[in-house]
């Protein structure tokens, strides 16, 4: 059922409408309040695509469509599939547990913190709905600024670099896609990514428009060699910021690859699928054995980012309905299992100014609460049967074995690696005795903290043990992508509304 | 005798002005509180822009075509041009009205200035004749070569201004050895009979050879004018040691009325030929990629300014030399984009600097969020509209630049600009930088001055005004971009 309403549109600008509101709130209570009151609002706004969803669709829903610059055919249209909803959920379910989160501990200009929280909320949810190329480019670029200024303004002391870096290796890799979305432009004449799937480019043109909108997406998710930016920003942005970064703007990537590269450049994907599946793989050893070496924490947890996202690339270049469907599934997963993971090291960096792996131990003692989520929520980025990482890692492995076993086997030696790192940071931060006496003193995780854990432990274990809920909805546009890929027909017929 | 009936509705704006300089210099005598005189002058500015407005297209009190003797004509493309212009003008006073008294005394002078080179601006743009083109280059080349010496304090001002004008004579002897070959191969000043005498089908040339010598020259002139590389070594002197008032107006104003000039003058003499779009693309490659090397090192804000305006000057080439009905849209909305993001970033510079200077450093910026949020705010939109970041109208100008680029087959010019904008982000962010991230430390050395100074309430509503244009030519850009539209189908052939 789809009522009458713009969902999307309310969705997409209720944090932006939110957001300057809340520049004349004169408190700071009030405006912590006040956001959180608008990211929940947005939030339940987007359940109602649930609620609406109509099942088995593979196409897209609540498409609302208008004509913007209608000289130059810029459209404004937005829509939803399988492959996207889950995303436009996550996007607005971590960044009101990222409000939760800052409740406290923001030293300086709360009202700015939180204006760009909301400001990148509209931002990445623009990304996941919009359908029209330049559009897209708008939110993409957009979703730039305000993370840009979280990292440079509350972030570490390398803060200012690390900022400068983030903007600059993205901006520049997406310039080439601004001239690929051009070039699309002047073969169809529209921007309309719908259109725009429909029509058969030559093999040449698609490795070359490959290449440029594959470049700005390699770098956002990040592809090894591309991931150079992400230990610096990951580690130097405030928690706030590192959460949604990890949590949503890599999905950003990921799912780049698989709306525009995989649905309008097929002939080009299939050729590439050696080479990115092989960066996949690098990325996940290469991370996994980073990350082995990381004395800090935050930088173990970022390193393991770029063994995750590389588990998804590898699944979606299996070009098959699985590893389309467990990619999708595990860019949800990553980013509440990676969210969580930020989260609890931000609680534990508050609380010691600290997350080097050498100043801990024992802390099961002092802070039992926190070492139950922690371990949960590790066993979840590993991959532990029972709960959401298993799921997605699964479909991934099955698809790939189905297309290139060589490179699932290799991927697979990436699992235990994954284990291995974070069951060294467990027993080295939760295990053995308490030997430094500034833990003895360490307070549990309070209420609020609980709070802002809890619903995602809830949706880890749900997914672990109930994956259909999510993969129903997943699974119809996944099959459509790799019918179209595979050159077979869709188990599931697209129906053009 | 019979004089030619001449519409002077047309040229309304144009009168309007002039005759307002001419009453400015007067008041100046009888008049003891010179801030008036600003007032006046802003007056008369959005007189001419209100005529403008009411003489728009789609009126029928709007007469396209020939004013008097085919030396001018008003159509679409000049009556935005000239909504550019003097809207650039009415902001350059307003931001002068608090800040004159700074750099001079000789006040009512400068505001007669400042509106004649508006008067030459809009002659330019509305010439249709290589005559009336070349007067109006020169009326509003010989105010600004004043108007930028007008700093008495500063000796790079009075530096400026020399270099300025000697430079300009020169690209003035070019643009007019330029015309006059032109005028020898065609036997004709007037545009639209020089179009028809190379056309194709017209009889032969006995001295063509002299077309392609005197379009050169003439591209020197205008190269000259709106700072392309390998023409542009005057820019940041000029624009360093000029007033901040007049850079602000300058930097924005002269690129509109000389691209739309050249606009018309390729048109018509080259009309848009293959050999003629390859220079100017590879000018524009090499304008924006220069412009923005060198801005990376500066460490004074207005010559990182002035290598940033060569920068979009290439941009704007861009459109141009795309040679299409596309690409002249494209860069006509770049250049009405232009205006509001540059006077802004320029203008932030000018409520930034100490009122004693005539200039602000990277490092004098340190910390402007903490003591000024909002002019830190504002200059925050500019930056990122120059960077291109949507959906701020910077975006759009690029976007139908490149796109423009793309569709006429310069897929490679496209490319340039595009990794041009990437390496033109590193100099604007570093202005956010320092505005934000770093310590006021810097700043802190006796600069006690920047801290306390209010910003002037006339300034803030000129960057106000700027930054609503940066943002809304963004968001709601049908009617500029259907003007636009309309502008140019009725000048290419």
């Amino acid at each position: 059922m789809n009522p009458d309403i713009p969902i999307l549109s309310i969705i997409l600008f209720l944090p932006l409408l939110g957001a300057l509101v809340l520049l004349l709130l004169p408190s700071e209570k009030l405006q912590k309040w006040w956001t959180l009151g608008v990211t929940v609002a947005t939030f339940l706004a987007s359940c109602l695509l649930i609620v609406w969803w109509q099942e088995g669709y593979a196409g897209m829903q609540f498409i609302e469509r208008y004509d913007w610059v209608a000289l130059f055919n810029i459209q404004y249209l937005l829509g939803v599939d399988g492959l996207s909803v889950w995303l436009v959920l996550l996007t607005t379910f971590m960044t009101m547990l990222v409000i939760v989160f800052s409740w406290e501990g923001i030293a300086k200009n709360l009202k700015g913190y939180l204006f760009l929280i909301l400001l990148l909320e509209t931002g990445m949810i623009g990304v996941f709905v919009a359908l029209d190329l330049v559009l897209f480019y708008i939110f993409w670029e957009l979703s730039l600024v305000p993370m840009y200024f979280l990292i440079g303004i509350w972030g570490g002391p390398k803060r200012v670099y690390a900022a400068v870096k983030f903007f600059i290796f993205t901006m520049v890799a997406s310039a080439l896609m601004l001239v690929g979305i051009l070039m699309l432009y002047r073969q169809g004449g529209t921007f309309d990514l719908l259109e725009l799937q429909k029509m058969s480019l030559s093999p040449n043109l698609q490795v070359w428009l490959f290449l440029a909108f594959g470049l700005a997406f390699a770098v956002k998710v990040p592809l090894f060699p591309f991931h150079t930016w992400l230990p610096d920003a990951h580690v130097q942005a405030p928690t706030g910021g590192s959460v949604i970064l990890a949590g949503i703007l890599l999905k950003m990537g990921t799912y780049g690859f698989l709306r525009f590269c995989l649905t309008m450049f097929p002939d080009a994907t299939r050729q590439f699928v050696p080479w990115i599946a092989a960066l996949a793989v690098i990325g996940i050893i290469y991370g996994g054995l980073v990350a082995l070496t990381q004395r800090d924490v935050k930088s173990l947890v970022a390193y393991s980012s770029v063994a995750h996202l590389g588990f998804v690339v590898l699944g979606l270049f299996a070009l098959n309905s699985q590893g389309i469907a467990g990619a999708s599934l595990q860019m949800v997963n990553h980013g509440l299992s990676t969210g969580a993971l930020f989260l609890l090291v931000g609680m534990l960096y508050n609380r010691r100014h600290t997350r080097n792996l050498d100043e801990f131990g024992g802390l099961w003692k002092v802070m039992p609460v926190f070492g139950f989520l922690f371990l949960i929520v590790a066993f979840s980025s590993a991959g532990l049967p029972g709960l959401n990482g298993f799921v997605g890692e699964f479909n991934i492995l099955l698809g790939a074995f189905r297309s290139n076993p060589v490179f699932a086997v290799i991927g697979t030696v990436g699992i235990v690696v994954g284990a291995w790192y974070l069951l060294r940071a467990i027993r080295e931060m939760l295990q053995g005795p308490l030997t430094k006496p500034e833990n003895m003193a360490l307070s549990d995780l309070n209420k609020r903290e609980v709070l802002t854990l809890v619903p995602i432990i809830i949706l880890i274990v749900v997914i672990g043990l109930f994956p259909n809920l999510f993969l129903s909805k997943i699974n119809p546009s996944a099959d459509a992508v790799a019918a179209e890929l595979e050159n077979r027909p869709a188990v599931t017929l697209m129906i053009d509304k | 005798m019979t004089f030619p009936t001449i519409n002077l509705l047309a040229i309304a704006p144009q009168i309007i002005l002039v005759v307002a300089a001419c009453i400015t210099l007067l008041l100046d005598l009888v008049v003891q509180n010179k801030r008036s005189l600003g007032w006046f002058s802003l007056g008369s500015v959005l007189t001419a822009l209100a005529a403008l407005i009411f003489l728009r297209p789609a009126t029928p009190e709007f007469q396209p075509g020939a004013v008097g003797s085919n030396m001018a004509l008003a159509d679409g493309l000049s009556w935005i041009a000239g909504a550019a212009i003097l809207i650039a003008v009415g902001l350059a006073i307003l931001v002068s009205i608090d800040h004159v008294a700074d750099f001079t005394r000789r006040i009512g002078a400068y505001y007669a200035l400042l509106l004649l080179a508006a008067v030459g601006m809009l002659a330019m743009v509305t010439a249709s004749d290589f005559m009336t083109i070349f007067l109006g280059l020169e009326i509003f080349s010989l105010a600004l070569y004043i108007l930028v010496g007008y700093y008495h304090s500063d000796l790079r001002s009075g530096e400026a201004a020399l270099k300025y004008f000697l430079l300009g004579a020169f690209a003035s002897g070019f643009f007019l050895y330029g015309i006059a070959l032109i005028y020898g191969a065609t036997g004709q000043t007037n545009l639209a009979a020089i179009t028809m005498s190379i056309a194709p089908l017209s009889s032969n040339l006995p001295f063509a050879p002299l077309l392609p010598i005197g379009m050169g020259l003439l591209l020197v002139g205008f190269g000259f004018k709106v700072a392309l590389v390998p023409f542009h070594m005057w820019t940041p002197d000029v624009y360093q040691g000029a007033p901040t008032t007049v850079t602000a107006f300058m930097s924005v104003a002269v690129k509109t009325a000389a691209f739309t000039a050249l606009i018309r003058v390729l048109a018509s003499v080259t009309t848009f030929s293959r050999p003629w779009l390859l220079v100017l693309a590879v000018m524009a490659a090499l304008t924006m990629t220069w412009g923005n090397l060198a801005a990376l090192r500066q460490t004074s804000v207005k010559r990182m300014l002035a290598y940033s305006s060569i920068a979009h000057a290439g941009y704007i080439l861009t459109g141009v030399a795309a040679g299409t009905e596309r690409g002249a849209q494209a860069a006509l909305y770049y250049l009405v984009v232009y205006t509001f993001m540059t006077f802004g970033a320029f203008g932030v510079v000018l409520a930034a600097q100490r009122r004693d200077q005539n200039d602000l450093t990277t490092s004098q910026i340190a910390g402007l969020a903490s003591r000024q949020p909002f002019l830190a705010v504002l200059m925050s939109i500019f930056m990122f509209a120059l960077i291109g970041i949507p959906p701020l109208a910077g975006f759009f100008g690029k976007l139908y630049v490149f796109g423009a680029a793309v569709d006429a087959g310069l897929t490679w010019l496209a490319v340039i600009g595009v990794i041009n904008s990437g390496i033109a982000a590193f100099y604007y962010l570093r202005i956010t930088v320092s505005m934000y991230m770093d310590a006021p430390e810097a700043a802190a050395e006796g600069s006690g001055s920047i801290a306390a100074r209010n910003t002037s309430a006339l300034v803030l509503t000129a960057l106000v005004v700027a930054a609503a244009g940066t943002v809304i030519l963004g968001l709601w850009q049908q009617p500029l971009v259907n003007g636009i539209a309309q502008a140019v189908v009725a000048l290419l052939p």
